[in-house]
């Protein structure tokens, strides 16, 4: 996974709220496009132009490679597709900012070393209100907090435990299979106190 | 300490405490599907690891295969490599696989209860975010990304974070014409789609307790449209007859012992909740939806929402949106809205009790001129048997096509589409703009309202015809 530590640039306002995944990316799309291609499908239906004359934020000339999203309430809802985390990067997303988000997509961020930032809605609006003009934020990670052009600087809070993997982009896979022995040992645990897991035919 | 039922099914499951409030859980079941199932294959297999426990994952193809009458893997040629990669993938690591035609293929989340894969107080994750949708037995069920799978693929286990806990206490008789749809959908409505984020939902209540299983897994599967990626009913003696007898279910004293544990599944009288909340359900009406969030949800014999009535700015602009995408006029009533398609199907809707209820309104009538309506059974199971009690003859001498088990229409990944504009009343669960195919306008509602659509073409209220 790739680290995460500190991103500057452009944020894109797109404050609508209950932006599901659907929405992020089709599920047609995954089928067919490889994953570093899906950036360009990326909103689709929102983007009711070609890419380049669409008045979708991420189209427009200020906005287009933003590093850094600031969105609505929810972001991220409905399907657990892990294509729209790759298609946010295709589009060069690092880092979304919102009240909220899917529980799922939240989870799907952190396995990509994208950074989902919670704030409270006023934050959120006041940094969405600053970056309108194009204005460069920084998400650190490191120093946990959203610094903005006029000095303003918004502390957030991330799990310990997520924050770490993402500042080592770690791989989570290698981690747990370290625990191997554990693992099989609950395992002959639960083979004796609940065989009817184990019987399946 | 008294403890929930979240509490107990989760602390069943840690390996290990992580610190900071993370556990490492077991993976009692694995379901995989051709969209993520293939891809989290591949994924383990590009790493060169095997599949840890491949006696506890069970593969079918459902996302992108064809519904088609006659259908095989190939019919829909985008999905084909997904069905045929599942397929191989399957047999390599060993796994339980269910081809197209077998009993076992359908929609993961109606194959999993009927085989049962699904038994109470198991673990069990697919990488797909309906996977509440097992909770209406008792089951700690939920959906995960793609990484997520591989590394369960690869351990058989999950770094996970205790959610919070709500209960929704569904209390009363539900009235005549009531469906667990509209239940579900009516608290998504005034609750919001945001409601449940970081939260498991236990449902109880006395309706919750009178519905049979295959409502419980209605409720639980829009869990995660009010933002809950879990969400459970406490198993009772009603899941027990239900799972008693299924090919994967325990048998004999295996059996007898498991339901001896299961009956300790349940909620302390004083365990204490983080959130709760009360539905009335004799205030509950059919329920349906006008826009483009299930939280967009209203009584069928409401006017459809003005904007200018919004709570606040943020929806005020939510909801223009939706209107304009669905082309509908607010304050005008959404009861005969004229509709173009119906969909009955899904994971949502579409066992052998929705098709019965349908087809108990379909017979005798016919769906109306102009109206293309779709009935598509959630498994193969499911086909055999109601082509067995003769409902496929109802549904086709009434005018509805019968089609294969699968997704189908619910996700458009098959080839499936709802054309641009043309609006559609279906039983499954997301009314999201393009979910249908693009510029569909999807209303979510029970099987008796999608028969109600189909027969009048228009938005009807089934209690009226
Ligand atoms: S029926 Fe629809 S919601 Fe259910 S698993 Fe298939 S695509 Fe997902």
């Amino acid at each position: 996974m790739q680290p995460f530590t500190a991103v500057t640039g452009p944020a894109a306002p797109f404050l609508e709220p209950n932006v599901n995944t659907d929405v992020i990316i089709r599920i047609e799309r995954l089928t067919g496009v490889p994953r570093e291609d899906l950036g360009r499908y990326a909103f689709e239906a929102l983007r009711h132009g070609q890419e380049g004359d669409s008045a979708f934020i991420l189209d427009t000339p200020t906005f287009r490679g933003a590093p850094i999203l600031i969105a609505g309430r929810n972001f991220g809802c409905g399907s657990s597709r892990e294509g729209a985390v790759w298609a946010l990067m295709g589009l060069g997303v690092r880092t979304v900012v919102a009240e909220s988000f899917g529980d799922i997509f939240f989870n799907n961020c952190f396995q990509n070393g994208v950074l989902p930032v919670v704030l409270p809605k006023d934050a959120v609006d006041r940094l969405a209100a600053e970056a309108t003009g194009g204005a460069g934020l920084t998400v650190d990670l490191v120093a946990g907090e959203v610094r903005a052009p006029s000095g303003a600087v918004v502390p957030f809070t991330v799990d310990p435990q997520r924050r770490q993997a993402l500042l080592e982009g770690l791989d989570e896979i290698g981690v747990t299979l370290t625990r191997a022995d554990e693992i099989a040992a609950w395992q002959a645990r639960d083979r004796a106190a609940r065989p009817w897991i184990w019987a399946a035919a | 300490m008294a403890r929930t039922l979240l509490d107990r099914l989760w602390d069943a499951h840690v390996v290990a405490d992580l610190g900071d409030g993370w556990s490492l859980l077991h993976v009692d079941r694995h379901l995989l599907h051709d969209l993520s199932g293939t891809a989290g294959l591949d994924a383990l297999a590009a790493r060169g690891l095997p599949v840890r426990n491949p006696e506890l994952a069970f593969a079918t193809a459902d996302h992108a295969v064809s519904s088609a009458p006659g259908r095989t893997g190939e019919s829909y040629a985008p999905g084909a490599p997904l069905w045929a990669g599942l397929r191989a993938r399957a047999a390599e690591a060993g796994l339980h696989y269910f081809e197209l035609g077998q009993v076992g293929q359908g929609i993961v989340h109606v194959m999993g209860p009927e085989l049962g894969i699904t038994l109470p107080g198991v673990s069990l994750i697919c990488g797909d975010s309906h996977t509440c949708t097992h909770g209406g037995l008792g089951a700690l069920a939920f959906g995960v990304g793609s990484s997520e799978l591989t590394h369960a693929l690869a351990t058989q286990t999950l770094r996970q974070k205790k959610p919070k806990n709500l209960r929704v206490r569904f209390e009363g008789a539900m009235g005549r014409g009531i469906a667990p749809k509209d239940l579900i959908l009516h608290l998504i409505g005034r609750l919001g789609a945001d409601a449940g984020t970081g939260y498991a939902i236990e449902y109880a209540g006395s309706a919750i307790r009178g519905l049979g299983i295959a409502g419980r897994m209605t409720v639980c599967n829009l869990s995660i449209e009010l933002g809950a990626k879990i969400g459970f009913v406490a198993p009772d003696d009603t899941t027990f007859a239900y799972v008693e007898g299924r090919r994967f279910a325990p048998k004999g004293a295996d059996f007898e012992r498991a339901v001896a544990h299961w009956r300790s599944l349940a909620s302390d009288a004083d365990a204490a909740f983080d959130r709760e909340v009360v539905i009335d359900v004799a205030a509950v009406t059919p329920t349906v939806t006008w826009g483009t969030s299930p939280e967009h949800a209203i009584a069928i014999d409401a006017a459809i929402p003005d904007p200018r009535a919004a709570p606040d700015a943020e929806r005020r602009e939510a909801w223009r949106a939706a209107l304009d995408y669905m082309g509908l006029e607010p304050g005008r009533p959404l009861a005969g809205t004229p509709v173009d398609w119906v969909f009955i199907g899904s994971c949502t809707n579409s066992r052998i009790e929705d098709l019965r209820e349908a087809a108990a309104l379909a017979r005798g009538r016919h769906v109306a001129p102009g109206v293309t309506a779709w009935v598509v059974p959630g498994s193969e199971r499911v086909k055999r048997d109601a082509e067995a009690e003769g409902l496929d003859r109802v549904f086709r001498e009434a005018g509805f096509a019968w089609r294969e088990p699968g997704c189908s229409l619910c996700v458009a990944a098959n080839g499936e589409r709802v054309p641009p504009g043309a609006r559609s009343v279906s039983t499954s669960n997301r009314n999201f703009v393009g979910r249908q195919g693009p510029g569909a306008r999807t209303h979510l509602a029970s099987p008796a309202m999608a028969v109600a659509a189909a027969v009048t073409g228009a938005i009807t209220d089934a209690r009226r015809i």
